[in-house]
C-alpha cells in the first residue's frame, strides 16, 4: 500500500484511487450500500420521470397509497408478490452458484403448464377433492419446472452449453409450448385460454373464510404466500444449514477449492437447475392455480421470472430477505397498473437492478483519498 | 400452369421478406459480436432496439425526416452503450444480471415516453424500396434482393466490414486481443477499457439502428414492446454464429426465413399449428451450440471484468 501511495505521488493535492477490500466490512455496510442504491434508483427514476413530462412525487405517492394504503390493496400487493417470491428464490439458488439461470421465465411457465395439464388433460377428474387435487397439482408443476432447469443444466454440465443463451431460448420455446396446447388443444371456444379451472383446483383464498373472520371478506391473497414463505425457510436451511448448501455456496465462491474438496460440480450443476426450476416450476403452479384459474398466455408470461432476477439480486440472494423485497416489487408492479404513464414501474426496476449492481461495486472495493501532504 | 404461378409467386414473396426480416437481426448481432470479441457479453441489447425504434420513430414523425429519425436512433443506442460501458468497465458489474437491467430500463423507458409524448399508435411513411438498377429487372432475384430499402443493404454490407474490421485491422486485432486475453494486450500497451468501451458504445449504436429499421424501416409504427425478444435472439446469434459475421449473417437469415415462413402460412391460412414452427429457431440454436461447443471457442476474455494486477 505505502509503496503504491509513493509511486503515485503527484502533484495534484489529492488522489482518488479504488483498491479491492481485503478485510470483511462492516455487517451494516452491506445493507446500508443497498439501502443507498435503491434511494439513488429512486432519485434517477423521479428525474427521467419529470424529465418525460410526470411528476416523480405524485408518482411515487400513487405508488405507496395504491399498494399499501388499505388491506383490500395489502392484500393484492401480497398476490402479485406470490409469484416473484418463488421465482426470485429460484434464481437465487442458482446465482448462489454463478449459474446464471435467465430462464426462470420459462420454468415458470412450465410449471403452470404442468400443473393446469393435471387439471385439463384431465389427469385428475373435476370432482376430485381439493385436499389432493391442488398437491398433485403442486408435483406437477415443480417436476414441469424442474425438467425445464434439468434441459440448460445437463447441457451445461455434459457440453458446457452457456447456461444464459439456453435458459433464454428455453423461455421462448416455454411460451410456445404453452400457446400450441391453449390455441390447439384446450382452447375454450376459440378464445387465447383453456377453460376455467373447477374451484376443486383453486388454491384456498381469504375471502372464502370471510363467513367466520368477517375481516376476509373481498381478500384474495391465496394459499400460494404460505407455500412460498414455507419455501424460502427450507431453501435457507438448505443453503446455510446444510452439507448440499455448503457444497453449493463453495462452488460458487472457489470452485477450484471445491473440486480439490472432491465436490462433483457437474452433478451440482444438474441438481442445482432442477430446483431452480422447480422453485420457479411452483410459482406458475401457484400463479395458474391460485389467482388465473386457466391456462393464459398474457398474466402468466407476464416477466415475473425477469423481476425474480432483480430481486434475488437485491435480497443479496438471501431467502428470507426475498419475500420482503418481493413485497416491494408486488406493490411496484401492482401499482403500475393504474400510474400513467405504464412504463414507470418497469423503467424503475430496471434503474434499480443497474443501482444494485453497481453497488456490489462498493462492497467489493473501496475508495481511497490520498491527500498530498506527507 | 395456375398454381404452380403461384407457388413460384410465393416462394419469391417468402423469400424476399426473409431477407428483409434479417435487418434488425443483423445490425444487433454484428453489433452485439464486436462487444463479446472484446469480452463483453451486453444483454441490454433488446432495451437498447426498443428506445432506439422509438427515438428514430418519435423524430422521423416529427421532423418529417427518416435520416434524422436514424441518426436519434444511434445516439440514444451510444448513451445508452455509454451507461452500459462504465457499468460493466468501471464498476465490473455481473454482465448477465446488469443486461436484464438495461432490457427493463429500456422496456419501460419506451413505453413511459411513448405514452407521455404520443400517447396513440400512429404510423410513419418509412424508407421506401430501392430499386438498383439492371440487378433489380433479374426475375425473381431482383425482387428477392434488389427492391429492398436502404437499411436492409445496410445490414447486409455491414457483414463483410465487420469481418474486414475484426480480422484485417489493427482495431480488429485489439479487439480481439481484449477478449481474448486482456493481461497481454495491457501489458503491450492497449487500453483493455478504451476499447471495450469502443465496442459496447459500437454495439448500442448498430441496436439503435437495429430498432429504428424496425419501427420506421419495416413495420413503420411504434409499439409497446415492439421488439418482443428480437434483441435477445440477436445475442444468441452471435453464439449461433460462432462470434464470426458471415456465421451469425447465417443464424439471422435462418431465424428471419422462419418468421417469414410462419408469417406466409398464416396469411395462406395454411393449417398448420404455428407454435411449433416457433419454437424450432429457439431449438435449433441450443442444438447448434452443443454441436459447435467443442470446435468453436467462445472469446475468453467474455464477460471476465478486467482488472489489472499491479
Amino acid at each position: 500500500m505505502a509503496e503504491s501511495t509513493a509511486l503515485n505521488k503527484k502533484r495534484s493535492p489529492f488522489r482518488i484511487r479504488v483498491e479491492p477490500r481485503l478485510s470483511e466490512p462492516p455487517a451494516w455496510y452491506p445493507a446500508a450500500v443497498t439501502f443507498a442504491a435503491l434511494i439513488v434508483a429512486l432519485i434517477l427514476g423521479g428525474v427521467l420521470i419529470s424529465f418525460a413530462g410526470g411528476d416523480p412525487i405524485r408518482s411515487y405517492q400513487h405508488i405507496a397509497k395504491a399498494s399499501f394504503g388499505d388491506i383490500g390493496v395489502l392484500s393484492d400487493t401480497i398476490v402479485k408478490a406470490t409469484p416473484i417470491i418463488l421465482a426470485a428464490l429460484a434464481c437465487s439458488v442458482a446465482f448462489r452458484m454463478k449459474l446464471w439461470n435467465i430462464g426462470a421465465e420459462g420454468q415458470f411457465i412450465m410449471g403452470a403448464f404442468g400443473a393446469s395439464a393435471i387439471v385439463l388433460a384431465p389427469v385428475l377428474p373435476a370432482e376430485t377433492p381439493r385436499i389432493i387435487f391442488i398437491p398433485v397439482m403442486i408435483i406437477a408443476g415443480m417436476a414441469a419446472g424442474a425438467v425445464w432447469g434439468f434441459i440448460p443444466g445437463y447441457l451445461k454440465a455434459k457440453f458446457n452449453v452457456n447456461e444464459i443463451i439456453s435458459t433464454l431460448m428455453l423461455n421462448y420455446v416455454a411460451v410456445a409450448w404453452m400457446n400450441f396446447w391453449i390455441f390447439g388443444v384446450w382452447t375454450e371456444g376459440g378464445f387465447q385460454m383453456s377453460p376455467k379451472f373447477p374451484q376443486t383446483a383453486w388454491l384456498p383464498r381469504l375471502l372464502e373464510y370471510a363467513k367466520t373472520f368477517p375481516a376476509f371478506r373481498g381478500l384474495t391473497t391465496h394459499l400460494g404466500l404460505v407455500i412460498g414463505i414455507v419455501a424460502a425457510v427450507i431453501l435457507w436451511f438448505i443453503i446455510f444449514r446444510s452439507r448440499w448448501g455448503y457444497e453449493i455456496r463453495l462452488i460458487g465462491d472457489n470452485p477450484h477449492a471445491a473440486q480439490y474438496a472432491g465436490i462433483n460440480i457437474k452433478q451440482n450443476i444438474i441438481w442445482v437447475m432442477m430446483l431452480s426450476g422447480a422453485l420457479a416450476g411452483l410459482g406458475g403452479m401457484s400463479e395458474v392455480s391460485g389467482v388465473v384459474h386457466r391456462l393464459q398466455t398474457a398474466p402468466l408470461a407476464a416477466g415475473y421470472g425477469f423481476t425474480g432476477i432483480i430481486v434475488a439480486w437485491l435480497a443479496k440472494l438471501n431467502p428470507l430477505v426475498i419475500i420482503v423485497a418481493s413485497i416491494l416489487f408486488g406493490a411496484l408492479i401492482l401499482a403500475g397498473r393504474e400510474i400513467q404513464p405504464s412504463g414507470v414501474p418497469k423503467m424503475i426496476q430496471g434503474i434499480i437492478l443497474v443501482c444494485l449492481i453497481a453497488s456490489d461495486f462498493m462492497l467489493r472495493y473501496r475508495i481511497v483519498i490520498d491527500r498530498g501532504e506527507e | 400452369m395456375i398454381s404452380e404461378l403461384f407457388s413460384v409467386t410465393v416462394l419469391i414473396g417468402i423469400l424476399a421478406s426473409g431477407i428483409r426480416l434479417a435487418t434488425p437481426y443483423l445490425y444487433a448481432s454484428i453489433g452485439e459480436t464486436f462487444g463479446q470479441r472484446s469480452g463483453v457479453l451486453n444483454l441490454g441489447v433488446e432495451g437498447q432496439m426498443l428506445l432506439g425504434a422509438f427515438a428514430a420513430f418519435f423524430v422521423a414523425l416529427t421532423t418529417g425526416n427518416l435520416w434524422f429519425g436514424v441518426l436519434a436512433a444511434m445516439i440514444v443506442g451510444a448513451l445508452m452503450g455509454l451507461l452500459m460501458a462504465f457499468v460493466t468497465v468501471n464498476l465490473h458489474a455481473q454482465q448477465g444480471i446488469s443486461g436484464i437491467g438495461f432490457y427493463l430500463f429500456g422496456l419501460g423507458m419506451s413505453d413511459l415516453l411513448f405514452q407521455k409524448l404520443m400517447g396513440t399508435v400512429e404510423t410513419v411513411k418509412g424508407f421506401p424500396p430501392l430499386k438498383i438498377p439492371f440487378l433489380s429487372n433479374i426475375p425473381g432475384v431482383g425482387e428477392i434482393f434488389f427492391n429492398q430499402n436502404i437499411l436492409v443493404y445496410g445490414a447486409y454490407l455491414l457483414v463483410p466490414a465487420a469481418w474486414f474490421v475484426l480480422n484485417k485491422t489493427t482495431l480488429g486485432l485489439k479487439i480481439r486481443s481484449v477478449g481474448e486475453n486482456p493481461d497481454a494486450a495491457d501489458s503491450l500497451g492497449v487500453s483493455v477499457a478504451r476499447v471495450r468501451y469502443f465496442t459496447i458504445i459500437l454495439g448500442g449504436v448498430l441496436s439503435g439502428i437495429a430498432g429504428a429499421s424496425l419501427s420506421i424501416a419495416l413495420l413503420n409504427v411504434f409499439q409497446q414492446n415492439m421488439t418482443s425478444g428480437l434483441g435477445f435472439i440477436a445475442v444468441a446469434l452471435v453464439y449461433f454464429g460462432g462470434w464470426r459475421p458471415w456465421g451469425v449473417l447465417g443464424g439471422a437469415l435462418l431465424f428471419s426465413m422462419v418468421n417469414s415462413l410462419q408469417l406466409w402460412i398464416q396469411v395462406l391460412g395454411i393449417p398448420i399449428p404455428s407454435d411449433i414452427a416457433v419454437m424450432m429457431p429457439y431449438v435449433l440454436t441450443i442444438l447448434v451450440l452443443v454441436a459447435t461447443v467443442s470446435r468453436v471457442r467462445a472469446p475468453t476474455a467474455l464477460t471476465r471484468p478486467f482488472e489489472r494486477e499491479d
